[in-house]
């Protein structure tokens, strides 16, 4: 494998990307806009559509409704997210994978949408924070943030929110310890982790 | 009639309770909308280019290659910098608007600047460095006085320039639409933001429409429109389309605000008994290419009889500094409080035991020692405390730390309009904003209480420029601010609407209260109307009044004041074969007068703690001295405390008698000035030594640990690391 240098995206190589077969199930996927599952049995006659350079048209699944967005093979899915579907709850931070600002579920997992291309997350599940709850309806974890007064500015809440969720469908009753361990992938700057780990605990108990 | 002073504890029904923050539903929701979530149609997405080299010329900006780039919409470049100076890397040169953010990172990439590079420079410890005339204060003879102490101490210590580092990046979007101006700017300051910015878009101040509900973190960065501000706008009148201009990481670290430096050499003299008789600091330390002003020392103990600060000032090529957060506060903090620990621990004496007997020296001998007897108590300080260094057998040590603080807090101007309807609606409008501090909710809290309404019968509309006028949120001066001008504004519609109502139930004006959503007769609860009954009373006519809070005014009547102390104590266990530092617990014991609401007040003091812990342990942006840049212009290098670093928390707010009468005071600096102290001073407890510098790394803790720092004095530290 001499692919480390030209990787592009989870598990996509360069040479992978260009053929658009073969190798990487995923580079075939960021081809074609076609989803990965099940694209190993693609048929070797298959010619994919090649969609770079320029926008293309996706759909992506958020929050449970399908969306049609046009992007660039470049464009991140927090980027299609915030810039071209409004959907502002997840934001730009660090923009490399380091704060957890932009997190949000991608088939039921969370993801740093600030490093996963929009063309990767087609034909999955995407939630974002707005797919939690409402101002109206909020979810539990979303009354518990505010129950425990954890945020202040409020820039860094969705992705903890979004985190928090993740965490709680691994562990429902998380110790105290899971809870700083799931959500230390996201940071704060105005210091509102006091309230935040009784947050997740009341969440959890509630849900429980 | 209704006066404003504060009512009686007993008869408050929102104030000083525990309340959740109003905004909360919007902001765990994704729903608050802030400047960097701004959409309107056809927006164009801007990026800025800054410069490459820290020091040397300008000679030509080429956007030529940038504006043929499809989908790019507009461009801008500083004319007046070329042929001219560079004063630090990342410094603004040009702009691109392009259709989308992709686009407009690539069209930045290809605007082409030439320079003349010279040699940057960015030590900021090496006081050899320094320019300018040297800013010298004396009280006493400092001299005769150090050669006569018993001991004489001497240390030397140092923080590093940090950043503000908000989650939001600076910037602002800008409409230009018919001869008017709309911008939605990330801003501490949304009633002065325009000003000047309309001079540099050609328009009047009225032209000028400023919107700010939600802000993603300022902490003293984001009182100016800043020269983002101007090319956003201008880039919107040129391309007549809407521009979103937000400033990237690297930016938004080298060039959108920092802490000054501060090292310092500091002499303290102490007598047979303990008590400092004299205190001498060298202080040196950048703010970028423009000016410092050294950090007030000795902190907190301004009245030992003799002592003496000499400051110098040196010129970096970095980022300019801005107000951070207690400006000044925490340098002369960590600086005054480390050199008195090692002075105490120099002698043998127990640190509690040292700053109490030296308490007759600050300016709130009554309050600190009250306050340290309840953080020591928080603490367990009796159980756990120990003299410096006798920290037992085994590579993990464990250590206390104190550190005491000072600030004003007194509310700013601010103005505020309360209006009353018939149908017995509220409205409050006022020119202010919500740094996450709760300004949102507190308004409501004092306007609800005036009138004796829940919280949901008020309505709050804040975060324009259109709203009667209400200054910066800086310096804890707006809790006081707004607070008093809501209160006297809502007590004048109070007294107004009590004019009415007297009549009807046939008491005078002055008989009347508001409580429980009634108009009724103090002490006959015959003579009672329900609050829409009341206000139905007044037909067709709307009443509107408008509050103002001059600062020295509220301050007669019991509204606000200002001036505070603070007492923090720190305990860490420090691993001294890995260096690292763990943070236990900390206690922190406030005062803040009167408190608007508990939940939020709290939140604040955590909030202070937290930011000090991570500027404590993590925080520094370390320039290379060979190129100028900073090295670590991003969050992975640049480190924020995580949710696992900060440890447990005790809070107490001294409330009450004695200080609520003070009325309301600011509380958002407060808090965040000792942890670098405390700390510090609790890591020399554990290991024995002195960690000069923050923030204590592994690095540092290691190297002053096998430079080692004997325990007899007088001595020094062992010089900066």
């Amino acid at each position: 494998m001499k692919v480390s240098r030209d990787r592009m995206g989870a598990g996509i190589s360069r040479r992978g990307f260009l053929k658009g077969v073969g190798a990487g199930t995923a580079a075939a996927g960021l081809l074609t806009g076609a989803p990965p599952p099940g694209a190993a049995a693609l048929d070797a006659a298959h010619t994919p559509k090649v969609l770079a350079p320029g926008e293309s048209e996706i759909s992506l699944k958020i929050n449970g409704a399908v969306q049609k967005v046009a992007v660039e093979p470049r464009t991140t899915l927090l980027d299609a997210l915030r810039n071209r579907l409004d959907i502002t709850g997840a934001k730009k931070v660090c923009d490399r994978a380091t704060c957890g600002a932009c997190t949000v579920l991608v088939d039921g997992s969370p993801v740093y949408s600030c490093t996963m291309l929009a063309l990767e997350a087609e034909g999955r599940e995407i939630t974002t924070v707005e797919g939690l709850g409402t101002p109206e309806n909020l979810a539990p974890i979303q009354q518990a943030f505010i129950n425990h007064d954890a945020q202040q500015c409020g820039f860094c809440t969705p992705g903890f929110v979004v985190a928090s969720t993740a965490l709680l469908q691994k562990f429902p009753n998380p110790t105290r310890e899971q809870v700083q361990a799931g959500l230390g992938g996201n940071l704060c700057r105005c210091g509102t982790y006091a309230g935040m780990v009784d947050a997740v605990l009341e969440a959890a108990k509630g849900g429980a | 009639m209704a006066n404003p002073q504060w009512p009686a504890a007993e008869q408050r029904q929102h104030l000083g309770k525990r309340i959740s923050r109003l905004d909360g539903p919007v902001k765990c929701t994704g729903a608050a909308k802030y400047t960097y979530d701004i959409h309107r149609d056809g927006l164009l997405y801007a990026k800025l280019v800054g410069s490459r080299i820290a020091a040397g010329i300008v000679n030509s900006i080429d956007t030529s290659a940038a504006e043929k780039l499809p989908g790019v919409q507009g461009v801008w470049k500083d004319e007046s910098l070329i042929g001219k100076e560079v004063q630090y890397a990342g410094q603004i040169l040009a702009a691109v608007a392009a259709r989308t953010e992709e686009i407009a990172d690539e069209a930045a990439r290809l605007v082409k600047v030439e320079y003349t590079p010279a040699t940057p420079q960015v030590d900021d410890t090496d006081p050899a460095r320094a320019d300018g005339k040297p800013a010298t204060r004396e009280e006493g003879d400092v001299a005769t006085a150090l050669s006569q102490a018993a001991t004489v101490f001497e240390g030397a210590y140092g923080l590093p320039v940090v950043c503000h580092c908000c989650l939001e990046a600076h910037g602002q979007v800008s409409e230009a639409k018919n001869g008017e101006m709309y911008l939605w700017g990330s801003t501490q300051s949304v009633s002065s933001y325009a000003k000047g910015l309309h001079e540099d878009v050609g328009l009047t101040l009225d032209k000028m429409h400023v919107e700010c509900q939600y802000i993603g973190g300022g902490f003293g960065s984001k009182f100016s429109y800043d020269k983002w501000g101007v090319i956003s706008a201008k880039l919107s009148q040129l391309t007549g389309m809407p521009v979103k201009l937000m400033l990237d990481r690297d930016l938004e670290l080298m060039v959108a605000g920092n802490r000054p430096s501060a090292s310092a050499k500091v002499k303290v003299g102490l007598d047979g008994n303990g008590k400092i008789t004299a205190f001498d600091a060298e202080v040196w330390g950048t703010g970028g290419k423009d000016g410092y002003k050294p950090p007030p020392m000795p902190y907190v103990f301004t009245k030992i009889p003799n002592h003496r600060e000499n400051g110098l000032r040196i010129p970096t090529n970095r980022g300019s500094q801005r107000a951070w957060r207690a400006p000044g506060h925490p340098q002369g903090c960590l600086l005054t409080m480390a050199a008195l620990d090692d002075a105490a621990a120099a002698i043998k004496m127990d640190a509690l035991e040292f700053f109490k007997k030296n308490l007759d020296l600050t300016e709130r001998r009554e309050v600190y020692a009250a306050q340290l007897d309840i953080a020591a108590d928080l603490i367990n300080y009796k159980e756990k405390a120990h003299l410096r260094g006798e920290s037992g057998p085994g590579p993990l040590k464990r250590g206390l730390g104190i550190s005491l603080h000072q600030w004003g807090g007194m509310g700013h101007q601010s103005e505020c309009d309360v209006t009353i309807n018939p149908d017995g609606s509220v409205e409050t409008k006022i020119g202010t904003q919500d740094l996450g501090t709760g300004t949102r909710t507190t308004v409501t809290i004092v306007v609800a209480e005036t009138l004796g309404l829940p919280l949901e019968g008020v309505t709050l509309k804040m975060g324009k420029n259109e709203y009667p006028a209400s200054g910066a949120s800086g310096g804890s001066t707006t809790i006081g601010g707004v607070s008093a001008s809501s209160r006297l504004a809502a007590t004048a519609a109070l007294n107004a609407l009590l004019e009415v109502v007297a009549p009807k139930l046939g008491a005078a004006p002055d008989q009347l209260e508001a409580r429980d959503g009634q108009i009724r007769a103090v002490g006959d609860s015959s003579k009672a109307i329900a609050w829409k009954g009341a206000c139905s009373l007044l037909g067709t006519q709307s009443i509107t009044k408008r509050g103002t809070n001059v600062p020295g005014e509220s301050q007669k009547m019991g509204l606000i004041d200002g001036g505070v102390g603070g007492v923090q104590i720190a305990e860490v266990t420090v691993d001294t074969e890995t260096g690292c530092v763990t943070m236990n617990e900390m206690v922190a014991v406030q005062d803040c007068g009167l408190i608007v609401d508990l939940k939020t007040a709290e939140s604040q003091v955590h909030s202070g703690l937290i930011m000090g812990i991570t500027y404590a342990l993590y925080e520094e942006a370390v320039y290379d001295p060979t190129t100028g840049r900073m090295l670590n212009a991003d969050m992975e290098f640049y480190r924020l405390a995580g949710i696992k670093d900060v440890g447990q928390f005790k809070v107490h707010m001294m409330t009450g008698a004695g200080y609520d009468e003070r009325g309301v005071i600011g509380l958002g600096e407060p808090p965040v000035i000792s942890p670098g102290a405390a700390i510090s001073n609790a890591v020399a407890n554990a290991i024995g030594v002195r960690v000069p510098r923050l923030p204590l790394t592994p690095d540092r803790v290691l190297m002053a640990l096998q430079q080692g720092t004997g325990q007899d004095a007088p001595t020094t530290n062992g010089g900066l690391a």
